[in-house]
């Protein structure tokens, strides 16, 4: 049980100085390493308390995913360079302070107002109405929740996803003139007849092709 | 504690146990691809060192170990000297959960398939902090590059696992293997191990999907600036990655460390054999494939893996679920 808890404390710790580095850090590339840090010592944290399916799902869709995106946006949009305009007021004529302000009053608010109304059930295991056996593993008991008791939440959380990947398309999505586009179809089907062209070339006048 | 520390140490051998054959057979596998690729050339290959240039590899590395270590001035130190380390890591902890036999896995746990994916989608890391930490603009583009790349073949993977998955009804590897007794999934499942194999060339940046490190307009992608000792590990690390890549096509679609049939001479041969034999097998196709295709130019390596193999796979899990269904062949009833 020792090694337990010290394995524990090592990943809890990793993983409050890695949220602390994330904000704190300069550079916002170390961040985003930072931030994947962070994610990896929670999954950890997850297979330590025998949830190793959510911690799994955590390292592929977070780390292997979102976060390489992250990582992605920040290295190419060069963040570094335009963190000192968000701010200034030479952005785009107002500062973004009041807006930040704001928003993190209200979730400031908002998470006290949960804190303040939380209880701790006395009895949390019997309580519960799904009961929970060692034998079956955390893979089909959380399947057999999902898929059965909360089947619409979960259905209507992927539409949810589907309507916003399909706006975020739509929204940046912009038909541009003049660009070539490949087609094997028309490359495979050229026949000799078509790709050679025999012209009468007028003498001192030549012949204007790609026209 | 005292018991706690003797798990320890017989883990550590255990580890030991493995990871020294997986290094030995890293350095062999690069003498083989290289002998394939001579051979269909034809050309000898290395074949100077040792008995048949086996150990050319070996000499290879000990170039590399006296060879300086020079880190840019201009890089991010300490994520330049992280990004090969990253990459081996990765590379390496993957292999404790093959299996290589029956009770013969280092881990044998509940979730290995997710594990096997969740680690090799970690390995574009490594790839991403050498390009960026290079601070230098090949590597950056073959850094960028590599992660789109193995973003996207990634997605088709995960599709190609959850075929495998509804047949076999448990994320176990063993569990996996076990399922395949009487029918290896590569013959109902065929097409998916076709595009599992194509996939896997391209998340392990092999050609003709090497664009992270297209030597003719990257020069050498984001292992521009490494050289020594570094340059090595990132070289190691994508072998074992591809021999890893290999395993796992065994173990999903060519039964593991089953014999073809379960008649007296292939089955006295003990497990490891076959999934050795089986993932030879597979690297050869690798260094085959190597040797005859030519590179794909990106727009196509993209389409490729968005337009035609998620489709596919995508209605090849609803083919595969609605068979299941139908013929009331579900797994874990």
């Amino acid at each position: 049980m020792i090694a337990h808890s010290v394995f524990f404390y090592i990943f809890s710790l990793i993983a409050i100085i890695s949220a602390v580095m994330v904000t704190v850090s300069k550079n916002t590339v170390h961040s985003v390493f930072f931030l994947i840090l962070d994610f990896i010592s929670i999954s950890c944290l997850f297979i330590m308390i025998g949830a190793e399916f959510l911690g799994m799902i955590m390292l592929i869709v977070y780390v292997g995913a979102v976060a390489v995106l992250f990582l992605f946006v920040v290295m190419m949009l060069n963040v570094a360079e335009q963190k000192g305009q968000w701010f200034s007021s030479r952005w785009d004529g107002g500062t973004h302070i009041p807006v930040g302000l704001l928003v993190s009053l209200i979730i400031f608010f908002e998470l006290i107002i949960v804190i303040g109304g939380w209880k701790y059930k006395p009895d949390l295991l019997n309580s519960l109405s799904i009961n929970i056996s060692t034998e079956v593993t955390n893979t089909r008991s959380i399947g057999n929740v999902l898929y059965t008791d909360y089947i619409l939440l979960f259905q209507i959380s992927g539409m949810i996803l589907l309507v916003a990947m399909i706006g975020a398309i739509v929204l940046t999505y912009r038909e541009r003139a003049g660009v070539k586009r490949q087609s094997y179809v028309k490359q495979i089907s050229r026949e000799r007849d078509e790709g050679v062209d025999l012209v009468e070339a007028e003498k001192n006048k030549g012949v204007k092709i790609d026209a | 504690m005292d018991s706690y520390f003797s798990i320890l140490f017989t883990e550590v051998y255990k580890i030991l146990f493995l990871l020294v054959p997986v290094l030995v057979s890293v350095a062999m596998i690069v003498w083989l691809d290289r002998r394939v690729w001579a051979f269909v050339q034809k050309r000898r290959g290395p074949n100077v060192v040792g008995p048949f240039g086996l150990f050319q590899s070996l000499a290879d590395a000990l170039k590399y170990i006296f060879k300086e270590i020079i880190i840019p001035a201009s890089s991010n130190k300490l994520v330049f000297v992280l990004a090969p380390v990253v990459t081996m890591t990765l590379a390496l902890i993957s292999w404790a959960v093959i299996p290589f036999g029956e009770d013969f896995v280092l881990a044998d746990i509940n979730v290995g398939i997710l594990y096997l994916f969740a680690v090799s989608s970690l390995g574009v890391y490594g790839i991403i902090m050498g390009g960026w930490a290079s601070n230098s603009k090949y590597p950056f583009l073959g850094a960028i590059r590599s992660a789109a790349q193995m973003v996207s073949y990634e997605v088709s993977i995960g599709v190609i696992i959850i075929n495998v998955l509804l047949c076999v009804g448990s994320l176990n590897l063993s569990d996996i293997v076990m399922a395949q007794q009487n029918l290896w999934f590569v013959i109902p499942l065929f097409p998916m191990f076709v595009i599992f194999f194509i996939s896997a060339l391209a998340e392990t940046n092999r050609p003709p999907f090497d664009l992270p490190e297209a030597e003719a307009e990257l020069v050498a992608g984001y292992q521009t600036e490494y050289s020594g000792m570094m340059y090595a590990m990132f070289w190691l690390g994508e072998y074992a990655n591809i021999l890893l890549m290999c395993a796992m096509g065994s173990v999903l679609f060519l039964g593991g460390w089953l014999s073809p049939i379960d008649i007296f001479p292939f089955n006295a041969i003990p497990g490891p054999f076959w999934l050795i034999f089986k993932i030879l097998f597979l690297f050869i196709l690798f260094a085959l494939v190597k040797a005859t295709v030519p590179r794909y130019r990106y727009d196509q390596l993209m389409k490729l893996g968005w337009k035609i193999f998620l489709p596919f796979s995508l209605f090849y899990v609803v083919l595969t679920s609605s068979f299941l269904l139908y013929f009331d062949l579900l797994p874990g009833k």
